[in-house]
């Protein structure tokens, strides 16, 4: 099993995240991550879907995603060819013993702390799912107090564009 | 001028070349049946008894003519009951537009009377849907939701129409038909040369043909390659129809209750040519183990489908009936003695096979319990399925539309009826709609104004048969043909052969008079138990000009032979109920 992204081009209407996920839903594919924002065009989201599969379900997703009315666009990303970047914002807890190993991880990782209190400190890292895995782990001794992260975008690298001109 | 939303739908169906709707009122689309009723002279309103009623109608309306089936409901219950229609058009792939009203805007989301989310609710089981929230967009929207419908692989689109946009108004100018020509899918070339490769060197073919035969109008292309490259052919239940029935090469259709000759046909082909299928699980059997004799060349409309119940060797994706035509340019012509001669013998067992079974099954009722009421009957005298469907084969016109529900019946008239022509043969196939039938044989006769048989049984007729109110107030010539054997017949086979006789729930039992239920709804009805009987109820059926209900009676422990047990292959075909 491997891990494959989708970039797929949407009218930027009511209900087109429920036809793509429940596409998902209904024909039994399980998906990673899923992101969806506006493109350059207002009339125009961009969803980017990462899933664990093999070359067989990737071709059925692909397929079947476009098969659906309000898709202008897929195309499954080369990784090697593709930017990929996630978001995380994590809260650990801000104790005397630990300040100074969490600040040596921000640094290292170049991360960015975008608060801090007495009792805890909030950092923002960017970065590829491998990335921000480690730093999770590295941070788990400090006691993790509440963490979100935002899921795959990805572009291709180059002038490559998934078009949103119908 | 500025006309109402209502107006506007009413409008824009007739500038789409809709003649005929099927529905049922209510409170949310009260405006738009005013507006039906002011233009009754431009489209006709079928009534029906039950908005799943309507749905199977406007189905067989579409089955019977190609045509865009339209369908109309109110909000909420209306729109619920609806479902199982789309459904049943989304598994077969038929061209429909549902409309349902909806409370106005500002009562959605607040669990209003009568509101429900259709659009959520049939997201899964229509091509596409909308919801109209501005009045401006609400005539090009529907114009999208018949070419989404017509487009490509057919299928059902829902336009919900909440109740304040049916009032609003606004400018409206019709548009000339055809709005927007469909674009057509074209064959890549080179796929189809490789496929005529394929199929030159090629010794023992075998054309496994669909639906899509149907929809794309490409029966002569079929029937073309065919004789050109020396092939048999079979098909799934949704092909049935595409090629009369007794053409020469025409084996019947194959799959789990196929006939004997076309699934080992099959099996035994060096190349299947599958033609406008989704290889459904009913007409392959077991997946790892159908296609291991043989490689598959698939052609289909649809590039979803390709590669993804069975792996093809070759996948073209394309308009069938432009691709037949350039690949039979394509292959050269062939003969192949030996497979012919192949075909030959197997047709001959199926035969041997057919006479075995018939005479093997107990005949003697003496001691059994089941309600079909056989005893007392003398063996020779009773009505076998085949025999009924034989006896209606003769009386019925040529160009009948047939329409079944679901079950045992519907296996043994998609066996053994005569069919001369496309669209002449509606089924649900993909869904197994149990209850279908009817609606379909009511959308069928209104099309084409041609009698309408209905083969059913007395589990699939139970489910929908209030829609006998419809065909009498509509005086359709329709004749339903009741398989009654007193139980839920296939399910009770299953049960017979692999669940130990347990006979859990599917002995009807019931006390239902169908001879005084016709009549209580205005029909003719008729009882047989014979062979005779049945002769002379078909002849003044077909021609007494009343819609007439003939019962049947059946033997419970009939078997829909042969069978390929489910998750079973060829290698377990049952030909003999021991």
């Amino acid at each position: 099993m491997k891990q494959y992204v989708i970039g797929v081009i949407v009218s930027n209407v009511a209900g087109v995240l429920s036809r793509v996920s429940g596409m998902f839903t209904r024909r039994g594919f399980n998906i990673d991550s899923l992101t969806v924002g506006e493109t350059e065009s207002s009339s125009f989201s961009r969803i980017t879907i990462a899933f664990h599969g093999d070359e067989e379900i990737k071709e059925r997703i692909f397929q079947q995603l476009k098969k659906l009315h309000d898709v202008r666009e897929v195309e499954v990303l080369d990784p090697h060819e593709t930017v990929i970047r996630e978001l995380l914002l994590i809260k650990v807890r801000n104790k005397p013993e630990s300040r100074q190993d969490i600040m040596t991880a921000v640094e290292i990782f170049r991360s960015k702390i975008v608060d801090y209190s007495t009792t805890a400190v909030t950092c923002e890292l960017t970065g590829e799912t491998s990335k921000i895995d480690a730093f999770i782990d590295l941070l788990k001794p400090y006691g993790i107090m509440e963490m979100c992260r935002t899921g795959l975008v990805a572009i291709e690298r180059g002038e490559n564009c998934l078009n949103t001109i119908p | 001028m500025e006309i109402s939303g209502a107006k506007i739908v009413v409008e824009t169906l007739i500038e789409q070349g809709v003649d005929t709707v099927f529905g049922y009122p209510g409170g949310q689309v009260i405006n738009l049946f005013d507006e039906l009723y002011l233009c009754r002279d431009r489209i006709r309103h079928v009534l029906a008894a039950h908005e799943q009623g309507a749905s199977h109608a406007a189905d067989g309306y579409a089955r019977a003519t190609g045509k865009v089936g339209v369908v109309i409901a109110t909000s909420g219950p209306g729109a619920t009951n609806l479902v199982t229609g789309i459904a049943t058009a989304f598994l077969d792939s038929v061209p429909m537009v549902a409309i349902t009203g909806n409370v106005p805007c500002d009562l959605i989301g607040r669990d209003s009377f009568q509101e429900v989310d259709i659009v959520g609710i049939t997201m899964p089981v229509t091509k596409h849907n909308f919801i109209v929230k501005n009045i401006e967009e609400l005539a090009d929207t529907l114009r999208t939701a018949f070419k989404i419908a017509k487009s490509g692989r057919p299928g059902p689109v829902l336009v919900d129409i909440p109740k304040d946009v049916q009032i609003a108004k606004t400018e409206f100018t019709a548009k000339a038909q055809p709005v927007i020509p469909l674009p057509l899918s074209l064959a890549d070339d080179d796929k189809l040369r490789e496929a005529a490769k394929l199929i030159n060197s090629c010794e023992r073919p075998y054309i496994y043909f669909g639906g899509g035969v149907i929809s794309g109008k490409a029966s002569k292309e079929l029937t073309a390659l065919a004789e050109k490259i020396d092939s048999p052919m079979g098909c799934s239940l949704m092909g049935l129809s595409a090629v009369p029935s007794d053409h020469p090469r025409f084996l019947g259709m194959q799959g789990m209750h196929g006939h004997y000759a076309s699934s080992m046909a099959q099996d035994e082909a060096d190349l299947v040519i599958a033609l406008g299928v989704r290889f459904s699980d009913r007409a392959t059997g077991n997946k790892q183990r159908y296609a291991k004799n043989f490689r598959i060349i698939h052609i289909d409309i649809d590039g979803a489908e390709l590669h993804k119940n069975i792996g093809a060797d070759l996948a073209v994706r394309g308009d069938i009936k432009e691709a037949l035509e350039r690949l039979t340019a394509m292959v050269d012509e062939k003969k192949h003695p030996v497979w012919s001669e192949r075909i030959a013998v197997l047709r001959k067992e199926e035969e041997e096979k057919l006479s075995a079974a018939a005479h093997s099954h107990e005949k003697d009722c003496g001691n059994c319990t089941a309600p079909c009421s056989m005893a007392g009957i003398p063996a020779e005298k009773r009505l076998s399925p085949y025999a009924i469907i034989d006896i209606i084969g003769k009386y019925a016109p040529e160009d009948a539309v047939i329409s079944t529900d679901v079950g045992q019946h519907q296996m043994w008239t998609a066996q053994r009826y005569p069919l001369k022509k496309p669209r002449t043969f509606l089924t649900s196939g993909g869904l197994g709609t149990m209850g279908y039938g009817l609606g379909a044989a009511i959308g069928s006769a209104v099309a084409t104004e041609k009698t309408a048989v209905l083969f059913t049984g007395d589990g699939s007729f139970g489910m929908n048969l209030n829609e006998l109110a419809t065909v009498v107030s509509e005086k359709l010539p329709i004749v339903i043909v009741l398989l009654n054997n007193g139980v839920l017949g296939m399910v009770r086979q299953w049960q017979t052969l692999f669940f130990d006789r347990h006979y859990s729930n599917t002995t009807l039992g019931r006390k239902t008079d169908f001879v005084k239920l016709a009549e209580a709804f205005g029909a003719k009805g008729i009882r047989c138990t014979t062979a005779d009987e049945l002769e002379k109820a078909a002849q003044e059926a077909f021609s007494c000009g009343e819609v007439c209900v003939i019962d049947c009676v059946v033997d419970c422990n009939e078997f829909v032979l042969p069978m390929l047990p489910p998750g079973g292959s060829i290698d377990n075909i049952i030909t003999d109920i021991k």
